[in-house]
């Protein structure tokens, strides 16, 4: 006979998938770190500074608040990573540090922690940061420097180091000074709404040109999150959704009345539509778990996108599109629940179904 | 998915595709376990009413031998699967938990293979259908897939109900990793299986058979077919091999396109679905008059030196069972049935029953260290996407740490869910969902009462 083992226990199902929930935040880390290099190369070492200081407020939140709950480790951080990565990629790379640690506070206190943390939290919390931000210090988070700028690496923008609580530097004056090409510090949705004035989309889609740079190239994030598609760590039907409502709406206006309204295009390549489409719009807790859902989800994006974009006061809308649409996702997932197996056929009294 | 099922569609949506670990045992013909010196032989061990004993202790009896009748319609009679003695009635750990009356049988050490009992008929040509159905009750069979639901009472037309079945489905889907047992069954017993379906057809009234096969098991798939050729009345038939294909709801809407309506059963859509393992049972058993004295179970997992495919006595303990395939582990893990759906056994005295197509043992490498850490549900969608049954297990888990298990029932239809796995597997939060789900239920029902 042999020795008397020692029996486990457990129940079924006996095997499991071999990813899980870190796994799927360190490809989400990794499909945002080219994006994030490519913002660093652009804008030097502001934006070094800007990345570090909005990460170490992330992930200091996220400690702390996990500390104050007596909770041991917050999900190996990768979450809160995200969240700081995403974030500095919507804020303009001269924001003052002070204000990008605010923002990463915020993110996390208000956005996560403030609905009972990961799982629980209704907004996308990078954009609530991005959103308080956008309220507290409008014409910071407004004026973008100039890209590719000569010393870049050597020296820092005028309001990198601004002072807590005081109005940092104007930089256009810096801005134009240092800037190889015509250079006005407004975005490239400003230049098209308020003066007409169309920036190629070629720039927008390569990222080239440095006095148009104001977010990712929308190629680079189509590429990353391709990525992430394929690896199914992101659900394809909602940057769709968001992309083809948003050209839809936006094409139909524009062959009405081409000479006021931007081409489809551009509309699809400018500003944070790629960005929001593919990485905060697909924020899964955010999102609904149903396939209708998520499409009608992403629609909703798109055309509140649009809407804002043209009709409203703002230049970009994409923020408060994903913002209302996180808000809208219970609703939705309540009207497109799954039908049970079976249920279509359950009014026969389930007899003589034969077919 | 094999290229074959993209053509011809014959899948269910949803589902999953684990690693399937089949090739362990797969190549394994069957082998005869010997008899291992006492049998427990649980009166329960099929769905329905326990039989009833009609022996006592210390009776002699013989391999073959009836050792408990029927009580009642929904039950079935067991048979002595060795010649000893009746040592004691008396309760005995079951796989399935709580201790039960068993049968215990001291073998005698000269017990042969052969079988001394067996009643003939003598007229199974001209059986009429019930006369069949009571047959196939005489022989004991159960579902041999797992379910171990009586075969007779799936057969039989009910008293209440005008529903024709028109066609027998044929379950050889065997889905669940590593269980090899139903595909060497398919390669060594094809005679048994087509005589089994040609009893089965007339007992159920049903015109034409279907096999439905998973398309990982192609070599079993020509054997049947082959023989098969001069029966124009059973079809072979491959579908996708992936999880849950061997659920009767999943392959009559993989081989038929019909869906089963919530809570309703196969007849209603003019089907009954047996395994091929109990058709190869019936094929023998039924026109020699024999009963159910063994079943053909997968051995395998990191834990056991010889996987196999063994022929096991029913009531074989599983500590035997495991010696012969080779495990000597210190710590394990041990499966009653496919890791997806089977359950652990606490005991190595717990018994084979019918209803175990398969035992698993994971030892000290493959069990992990630690208890997996649980993340709170990230709405990652995976479970919605991966459940057969299209519930929505993100909300129904969120529902059940909430404690709203009469919602669950009511609004998100809990019932439905028949516990395949396919979210806990999936899901990258760690969440036992099946496990929450078994609990609202058992609660819910609890509250019922
Ligand atoms: S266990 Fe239930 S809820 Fe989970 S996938 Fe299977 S049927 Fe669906
Ligand atoms: S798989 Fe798990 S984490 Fe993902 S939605 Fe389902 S329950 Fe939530």
């Amino acid at each position: 006979m042999f020795r008397k083992p020692q029996i486990e226990l457990r129940a079924s199902p006996h095997v499991h998938a071999p990813q899980d929930v870190v796994s799927i935040m360190r490809n989400v880390v990794l499909a945002i770190l080219p994006i994030e290099a490519w913002f660093i190369w652009q804008f030097g070492l502001s934006a070094i500074l800007l990345l570090a200081v909005v990460l170490a407020a992330c992930l200091l939140s996220e400690r702390l608040v996990a500390w104050a709950r007596g909770q041991s480790s917050p999900l190996g951080d990768y979450s809160a990573v995200i969240t700081a990565m995403l974030l500095v990629l919507t804020v303009p790379p001269s924001l003052p540090l002070w204000m990008g640690a605010v923002a990463g506070v915020v993110a996390i206190g208000l956005g996560k922690a403030f609905f009972g943390g990961l799982g629980y939290n209704v907004f996308n919390p990078a954009l609530v940061g991005r959103a308080f931000v956008q309220a507290a210090f409008p014409v910071s988070v407004n004026t973008w420097p100039p890209a590719m700028f000569e010393g870049r690496f050597s020296s820092l923008m005028p309001s990198t180091l601004a002072a807590p609580f005081t109005h940092p530097a104007d930089i256009s004056a810096w801005g134009l000074k240092v800037a190889a090409d015509a250079y006005s510090g407004a975005t490239p949705l400003a230049l098209q709404k308020f003066q007409s004035q169309q920036v190629p989309l070629l720039e927008l889609f390569a990222g080239s040109h440095a006095a148009y740079v104001t977010g990712p190239p929308a190629l680079l994030i189509l590429v990353c999150g391709l990525y992430l598609a394929l690896r199914r760590m992101l659900d394809w039907r909602i940057p769709l959704s968001v992309m083809a409502a948003a050209a839809a709406l936006s094409g139909a206006l524009w062959l009405y009345k081409p000479e006021a309204y931007p081409d489809p295009l551009f509309v699809l390549t400018s500003g944070g539509l790629m960005l929001g489409a593919w990485f905060m719009a697909t924020d899964m807790v955010g999102s609904p778990v149903t396939r209708t859902g998520a499409i009608i989800f992403g629609l909703l994006i798109g055309v509140i996108t649009v809407i804002i974009r043209l009709f409203g006061g703002m230049t970009e809308g994409v923020m408060y599109a994903i913002l209302l649409g996180n808000a809208a996702t219970p609703l939705i997932e309540f009207y497109t629940q799954p039908k049970t197996f079976g249920a279509r056929h359950a009014r026969r009294g389930g007899k003589g179904g034969a077919s | 998915m094999g290229i074959f099922s993209i053509i011809s569609g014959r899948t269910f949506r949803h589902g999953i595709h684990p690693p399937q670990h089949k090739a362990a045992t797969a190549g394994k013909p069957i082998r005869r376990l010997d008899f291992p010196p006492r049998l427990i032989v649980h009166l329960n061990q099929f769905i329905g009413r326990p039989a009833r004993p009609i022996v006592r202790k210390g009776q002699e009896v013989v391999r073959g031998e009836p050792i408990a009748e029927p009580a009642g319609f929904v039950s079935v009679p067991l048979y002595a699967p060795a010649t000893g003695v009746v040592r004691d009635i008396k309760l005995m750990p079951t796989a399935r938990g709580p201790r039960a009356q068993a049968i215990i049988i001291d073998v005698h050490e000269a017990s042969t293979q052969q079988v001394l009992y067996s009643t003939p008929p003598n007229n199974l040509a001209e059986m009429s259908r019930e006369e069949l159905v009571a047959a196939i009750q005489r022989a004991g069979l159960t579902g041999l897939g797992g379910a171990a639901f009586p075969t007779h009472v799936k057969y039989a037309q009910p008293p209440d109900d005008e529903t024709q079945v028109d066609t027998l489905v044929v379950n050889g889907a065997e889905c669940e990793p590593y269980l090899t047992a139903d595909h060497r069954v398919m390669l060594e017993e094809p005679q048994d299986i087509v005589t089994g379906i040609e009893i089965a057809l007339r007992a159920c009234g049903a015109k034409r058979a279907i096999i439905g096969i998973e398309d990982n098991k192609r070599d079993a798939y020509e054997v049947l077919k082959e023989h098969v050729k001069d029966h124009p009345e059973i079809e072979v038939a491959l579908v996708e091999a992936k999880y849950p294909q061997g659920a009767e709801k999943m392959l009559i809407k993989a081989l038929l396109g019909r869906e089963i309506a919530p809570g309703a059963l196969p007849r209603s859509v003019g089907v009954v679905v047996s395994n091929v393992g109990t058709l190869a049972q019936m094929g023998r058993l039924v026109p020699r008059g024999e009963g159910l004295i063994e079943r053909v179970v997968t051995v395998a997992g990191e834990g056991v030196k010889r996987p196999g495919n063994y022929r096991v006595p029913i009531g074989t303990p599983a500590r035997f069972v495991l010696r012969e395939a080779g495990f000597e582990g210190a710590h394990a893990e041990i499966i009653f049935g496919g890791p997806m759906m089977g359950n652990d056994v606490a005991s190595l005295d717990t018994p084979v029953t019918m209803g175990v197509s398969g035992i698993l043992v994971r030892d000290d490498k493959a069990l992990p260290r630690t208890e997996k850490r649980i993340w709170p549900c990230i709405k990652c969608a995976r479970c919605v996407e991966a459940c057969p049954m299209y519930l929505n297990p993100s909300m129904l888990g969120q529902l059940a740490q909430a404690g709203q298990y009469e919602v669950m029932e009511e609004r998100y239809n809990l019932l439905s869910c028949f516990e395949c796995g396919c979210c806990a597997y999936v899901c990258p939060s760690n969440i036992p969902l099946v496990q929450l789900f078994r609990v609202a239920k058992a609660i819910n029902s609890e509250k019922g009462d």
